[in-house]
């Protein structure tokens, strides 16, 4: 029978507080660039003019047809030759994440406008407003309520990819796990601490979540 | 029932050689409508026939291939803004209401804030100033206990006359009503022909495409029977519906009266 000994690794929280920390940052900062990509993007792609639009859908389908860990390896190792200049590995995290993201949120972007049906902007139009008006005040709070839960389970599937950060050295609570299992051969408490560190965070979140979208349902 | 066009009263909006293609397809084949002050002009035929089209075409909703809508006077350009309040698209559909068949109610909006949003967002109208007019619009459909409601706990014929009072509220010189009792069920056109019959009989100058010909020819000044893209027959409603002349007009209105 396995003896746990989890005292072993009190002497190490500062590294999986510091490891989750940059977990929290690297989930934060990459989604908030991923929504102005977004919807960069998603305007792009509707915006009817074909160079742009195919830009943007080559954009997105060389993210989302490509996987996170390649493209990781790739803007570390190789888009540096490329382009002659050396790119700090956190740099190169959090611009892989945040375009990786960007990709699918455009598309949820995408969907969640176009659902919305003509009439709502034709209703919007018959009283004078303008394209910009019916799009911020018609179009998009509808838009935004149809497309929240698609939102938040990809932003809940972005907290888990900053994992795949670690294979390029960023200590993030994945890799932080690797260290202190490499000082301790505590893999089982190593690993069992920081997928519950994991879970701490996501299931309030996804909570919350589901409570908001609940808030959001009652003109329906 | 009084001709506004025989009093003279002026032309408020017109519609000039409208042409209208949807890919080859052409829908209106130059057609002319002109709508004097206090008028309410009947808008029939079969479908297909382009009455919807161009109603649409007289707020913009479509944008005419050929022709030109002038409304008081100056023709409407192809920009939605314009400097002098004249000849833009965003001009024209702040006087000029419409009203849709399947009502296109804002759903995340209260009945309430349905009414008000134009007067507030378009024309900058104080909030307080807009709610009050908007109560008394809504007291005028009948609706006014239902300000607070979301419109998907209304009934069609409930969500119709916010849809007018919506339209109402922006004030419009000229209300266009598209098939707007086509979508309800049977039981509840009724209520929603009564607020129009009312603003009719309040002088509001309208154009309306309906299917419902004994509404046509009871509110109706004008009846224009459209077929095929083009207005076949144009008249008093005594000498359209009632008696028509033409035979394919005969042909058309002898299937509403089973």
């Amino acid at each position: 029978m396995y003896r746990w000994d989890f005292d072993v690794l009190w002497q190490y929280w500062d590294l999986f507080l510091y490891g989750l920390w940059l977990t929290v940052v690297y989930t934060f900062g990459s989604i908030l660039f991923g929504v102005v990509i977004g919807l960069v993007v998603c305007a792009a792609r509707l915006s009817g003019w074909m160079i742009l639009s195919l830009i943007a859908r080559t954009y997105q389908e060389i993210f989302r047809c490509t996987p996170l860990l390649v493209q990781l390896l790739w803007f570390y190792y190789a888009f540096p030759l490329l382009v002659g200049i050396s790119i700090d590995n956190r740099v190169a995290a959090m611009l892989t994440l945040s375009l990786y993201v960007g990709a699918f949120y455009a598309e949820i972007f995408r969907g969640g406008i176009l659902s919305i049906e003509k009439g709502q902007r034709e209703a919007a139009a018959a009283i004078g407003m303008s394209s910009w008006q019916a799009m911020t005040r018609i179009v998009m709070p509808q838009a935004f309520k149809r497309m929240l839960p698609s939102f938040i389970n990809q932003s809940v599937i972005q907290f888990k990819n900053t994992s795949l950060v670690s294979v390029i050295s960023v200590a993030d609570l994945a890799y932080m796990a690797a260290v202190v299992n490499g000082q301790t051969y505590r893999p089982l408490e190593s690993y069992t601490v920081m997928a519950a560190l994991y879970i701490a965070v996501l299931f309030p979140l996804t909570q919350i979540a589901d409570w908001i979208e609940r808030r959001l349902r009652v003109s329906d | 029932m009084t001709n506004a066009r025989d009093t003279g009263a002026p032309t408020v909006l017109e519609a000039r050689g409208i042409r209208k293609s949807f890919g080859g397809l052409e829908v209106l084949k130059g057609v002319d409508l002109s709508l004097s002050r206090g008028e309410v002009v009947g808008l029939i035929g079969p479908s297909g026939s382009g009455k919807s089209t161009l109603i649409r075409c007289l707020n913009m909703m479509e944008k005419p291939t050929g022709g030109s809508v002038i409304f008081r006077g100056h023709a409407i350009g192809k920009s939605f803004r314009d400097r002098d309040g004249t000849t833009g698209i965003g001009t024209l559909r702040r006087h000029v209401g419409m009203v849709f068949q399947h009502f296109n109610l804002f759903p995340h909006k209260t009945v309430l804030q349905n009414v008000t949003e134009g007067p507030i967002v378009v024309c900058r109208t104080p909030r307080a100033e807009a709610e009050e007019r908007a109560m008394a619009l809504l007291a005028e459909v009948g609706l006014a206990e239902k300000c607070d409601a979301y419109p998907s706990h209304l009934s069609g014929g409930q969500k119709q006359r916010v849809a007018i009072a919506r339209a109402l509220a922006m004030q419009p010189e000229v209300l266009l009503l598209d098939e707007v009792t086509s979508a309800l069920d049977p039981e509840l056109v009724g209520e929603v022909l009564n607020v129009i019959r009312r603003l009719a009989d309040g002088g509001m100058t309208m154009a309306i495409v309906t299917h419902e010909m004994a509404f046509a020819a009871d509110v109706a000044d004008r009846i224009l029977f459209l077929d095929e893209g083009r207005i076949v027959v144009e008249g008093k409603p005594s000498e359209t519906i009632r008696n028509p002349a033409n035979e394919r007009l005969a042909a058309f209105v002898a299937r509403f009266n089973h």
